[in-house]
């Protein structure tokens, strides 16, 4: 496992290393010079040519790609114009928000496509299992931004039952978290069904309905456990996709995480904290990788062959 | 070549879900040609008097906070999405059969630089974060957004046609083109794409339905094409905050939206299916 471990690790590395790189070319991707962006055409010469050398942006690019990597090792991205605090200090604020916000989706598309799914394969043809198919089929071609404001329409206008936004309590975390998992629940209700489908024609489980053990046995203590195998590799991987939802999801409810701070920084031209956000759901994306093939290592042993 | 073709009257008969998606996406890309014709009104003319309508009989779909026709902003708004949608296809598609081949035909070193450090670089990031953050510093605009959402899209095709091309150049007849005298780009171009390019097909109809949901999100997001041009997704942020008193300049766009998706994705599902019979068992067809 150790071995298997370090392996791992050592695959992680170049992807660590790409996304610093690729967050750090962002910079220069901007038309022209990104100060003059930042503080305006309107600005003085010399107040533009200090901001310019305060951010290192006078450097040969070599050494402002080193600058760059020792800036990310210490935890110094910059400081943010619009704010006037360091960026990392501000990703330390909101990050938690974020994090809460996707476990909190990740859970509900858990709890929907797990029983979804499996009762979609134990009723294989039946008409709950074209419903069900169908059904995630829209949820998963129905856009969040537009599930988002008709979930405010429903529950907080009409019924009331529910905050328009806000993120004070656990009643301010439900919308936003059912607007996010729903795509994640309909991809993982398809993807349980086919995984259950496979398990179900297995010759274990023919053993164990031969032992005589109850159909609820065989489905959810033999058959799920094996079909959730190729399910949570999915998951790990809509992780990402779940993160970067955040950035449309936290705009609709004003949730204050870091997707809500990316999209004001980029109304703002604050680039250093966009560059910040894309490098701190960048980074959290590969370790949630790196996470899930260490998971997946655990669950099917084989692999680590 | 393979014995599966895909035939729409076939298609028709085995998924009725798949010819509504047919006929939905005649109808979308009818809106995007002839928008000018179709449309009921200019859907860039302000109209004070007339702002946030329910809708009647001479606003179909209401109108918005400046009195625009949204039914007629829905229409040219599927301009912008088939547009960018195709595109963003054909660049990704352009890309990954190119990068995709070179890699298959090829393999060794090259086939490990581009599988393991190209490909894994872009796909470092979330698709839509790359096409975000590329947006976010080079500026919005229709060619900005569609490079943007074709970085991340390009990877997918690359994949596959990686994995098809291994498959497909060790068979006879590519043996039998190579010892013919036929050069690389003749073997590849005319004898191994025909043989891959059913799966290429499938990934495209749902890279299309991908494509328009994730422009729809950017002009959400107020990083698609600048206003005033109608978008689907530019209406349902401008729309938000007439959620109380105009809800259905909401649930309008978000429909559409939905549709446009749903078509594609129900055409790329049933190709799928008719072209991998393992699939069409598992859904029971």
């Amino acid at each position: 496992m150790a071995r298997y471990f370090l392996t791992r690790i050592f695959y992680t590395l170049p992807a660590v290393w790409l996304v610093v790189s690729l967050v750090f070319l962002l910079i220069h991707l901007v038309p022209g010079d990104p100060i003059l962006q930042m503080l305006g055409e309107s600005v003085p010469a010399a107040d533009l040519q200090a901001t310019r050398h305060a951010y290192g942006l006078d450097l040969p690019l070599s050494q402002q790609y080193l600058n760059y990597w020792k800036g990310v090792v210490h935890g110094n991205l910059g400081l943010s114009l619009r704010y006037n605090q360091s960026v990392s200090k501000l990703l330390m604020q909101r990050y938690p928000y974020t994090l809460k916000l996707t476990l909190a989706a990740l859970l509900v598309a858990v709890l929907l496509s797990i029983p979804a799914g499996v009762r979609s394969a134990r009723r294989r043809n039946d008409w709950d299992d074209r419903t069900i198919s169908v059904v995630s089929l829209f949820g998963l071609s129905f856009p969040n931004f537009a599930l988002g404001p008709i979930l405010i329409l429903l529950f907080s206008i009409k019924m009331g039952w529910l905050p328009v936004s806000g993120s004070g309590s656990f009643a301010n975390l439900v919308l936003p978290a059912i607007t996010m998992g729903s795509a994640l629940a309909a991809i993982l209700t398809r993807m349980v069904r086919t995984s259950m489908l496979e398990e179900m024609n297995q010759d274990y489980v023919r053993t164990a309905r031969a032992k005589g053990l109850s159909e609820g046995a065989v489905v959810y203590r033999h058959a799920l456990r094996n079909a959730m195998i190729p399910v949570i590799t999915v998951l790990g991987l809509q992780f990402g996709a779940l993160l970067a939802g955040a950035i449309v999801t936290e705009k609709i409810f004003s949730w204050p995480g870091i997707g809500r701070l990316t999209i004001d920084a980029i109304s703002n031209r604050d680039y250093y904290v966009v560059q910040g956000c894309i490098l701190a759901i960048g980074l959290t994306y590969v370790a949630v990788n790196f996470m899930t093939d260490l998971v997946y290592s655990i669950l099917n042993p084989r692999i680590r062959q | 070549m393979s014995t599966t073709a895909i035939s729409l009257p076939r298609l028709a008969r085995r998924n009725p879900l798949a010819m509504i998606g047919v006929v939905l996406v005649i109808v979308f890309v009818a809106f995007a040609l002839f928008a000018p014709w179709i449309a009921p009104r200019d859907p860039a003319q302000i109209n004070l008097p007339d702002r946030l309508l329910s809708p009647n009989h001479t606003h179909w779909c209401g109108t918005d906070e400046l009195g625009r026709d949204a039914c007629s902003r829905l229409i040219y708004g599927a301009r912008i999405s088939m547009i960018v949608g195709s595109c963003v296809v054909l660049v990704s598609l352009t890309l990954g059969l190119i990068v995709g081949s070179i890699a298959g035909y090829y393999g060794g070193g090259i086939d490990r630089f581009v599988n393991v450090v190209v490909m894994n670089a872009f796909l470092s990031f979330p698709g839509i974060l790359l096409a975000i953050a590329f947006v976010a510093f080079r500026g919005p605009g229709i060619f900005n957004l569609v490079l943007a959402l074709s970085l991340g899209g390009w990877v997918g095709y690359a994949r596959l046609v990686r994995a098809q091309v291994l498959a497909t150049r060790e068979r006879e007849f590519v043996e039998a083109a190579r010892a013919l005298g036929a050069s690389d780009l003749r073997v590849i171009v005319l004898h191994i794409l025909p043989n891959i390019i059913q799966p290429v097909i499938v990934q495209a109809a749902i890279g299309m339905a991908g494509a328009i949901l994730a422009e729809a999100t950017m002009s959400f997001l107020g990083l698609g094409v600048p206003p005033p041009t109608a978008s689907w997704g530019a209406m349902l942020n401008d729309s938000r905050a007439y959620l109380f008193s105009a809800p259905h300049l909401v649930l309008f766009p978000a429909a559409t939206v939905m549709l446009a998706v749903l078509s594609f994705n129900f055409i790329g599902d049933a190709l799928r299916d008719l072209l991998d019979p393992r699939s069409r068992i598992e859904a029971g067809l």
